[in-house]
């Protein structure tokens, strides 16, 4: 048993002997963690389903190392959002912007959810309106009216 | 309302319509957003005169190509023969951009290949591809004497393309 526990302890002392601080790849790890925040945002554009931030692609290599020098110039996340849209267009942004062009594409399933629930209001209420209501007699009423038929043969 | 059974029918047609014009067209080709705008500056040593700097600025009045190259490019051997052509046919400058290329590989290639060039530029970090929102290469850009971008091949240049587009607009540039 005691063999057992002293080699448990071992295990163990070499387990957190492995367990280091991950080192930060970068010199600067604010920059690195902007930099990351952004270009997880962005297309990359040689293997269009995966972000910036995950591609291993040259180009994105490239335009990381462009991204990194903007932020250490001081630019806002906005000022970095376009320049990369003014040389690749919004196809880099995987939000597309608010304007003229993508109303639609915003306000589109809004649009539609309005459409779809008139279309099923309207159907319920023609539905409720074509059931007859029909009056339930009681059974008072149901042998009057009995009579009163029976009456009307003589 | 005899035909309501043929609404979800008249709706799939649509998706249908969407669907097949979304076929035809290749995902890989971003549309430039620099077309209409003027090119970017830049200055960057030449390749063969590795001394002397090139700048777009020294194209003033001139309609001309920009072409993106590499030696590690393959693509670019398939447009080369056509390039090669037109260098030939004396059609247009071309200047070409060495992209993210190393000078000796550069100079073996144009040696083994051809030079099509009136020159090449040399882009070593990729930065001024960058400005021109190059991510593939081949890429050609047509520019007007005013420095502004009309036109962007993506790929290699195509005989189609280079007869039905690319010169006609050359020609078209020049008259104006």
């Amino acid at each position: 048993m005691r063999r057992f526990i002293a080699l448990l302890l071992m295990a163990l002392a070499l387990v957190s002997g492995w367990a280091k601080e991950a080192v930060p790849l970068a010199e600067d790890p604010v920059v690195e963690q902007r930099l990351i925040a952004i270009s997880e945002e962005m297309r990359c554009l040689v293997c269009q389903n995966e972000s910036l931030a995950g591609s291993r692609s040259d180009l994105a290599n490239d335009l990381r190392r462009e991204l990194r020098n903007l932020i250490k110039q001081g630019k806002t996340d906005a000022e970095i959002r376009d320049f990369m849209v003014e040389r690749y267009g919004d196809f880099v942004l995987y939000r597309p912007r608010v304007k003229p062009e993508t109303y639609l594409l915003w306000a589109g399933p809004f649009l539609l959810m309005i459409v779809a629930v008139t279309v099923l209001l309207r159907y319920l209420r023609r539905r409720d309106r074509a059931v007859v209501h029909e009056p339930q007699l009681t059974k008072d009423e149901a042998r009057r009216a009995e009579a009163l038929l029976r009456e009307g043969e003589k | 309302m005899k035909a309501k059974f043929l609404i979800p029918l008249a709706m799939f047609g649509v998706l249908v319509g969407f669907l097949a014009i979304g076929l035809t067209r290749d995902p890989s080709k971003i549309p430039s957003v620099l077309i209409s705008k003027p090119a970017p500056q830049f200055k960057v040593p030449q390749l063969i005169e590795d001394a002397k700097t090139f700048a777009p600025a020294d194209m003033k009045g001139q309609v001309w190509l920009l072409n993106v190259w590499a030696s590690w490019c393959v693509a670019c051997r398939v447009e080369h023969p056509l390039l090669m052509e037109m260098a030939r046919a004396k059609a247009v400058p071309i200047i070409g951009l060495d992209y993210k290329d190393k000078r000796p590989d550069a100079l073996k290639f144009l040696a083994q290949q051809g030079d099509p060039y009136d020159l090449s530029a040399v882009d070593l970090d990729g930065r001024v591809g960058i400005d021109f929102g190059v991510y593939g290469v081949p890429e050609t850009f047509v520019i007007d004497k005013n420095g502004v971008i009309r036109y962007k091949q993506i790929g290699p240049i195509t005989k189609e393309a280079l007869e039905k587009t690319i010169l006609p607009l050359v020609d078209e540039l020049r008259k104006s």
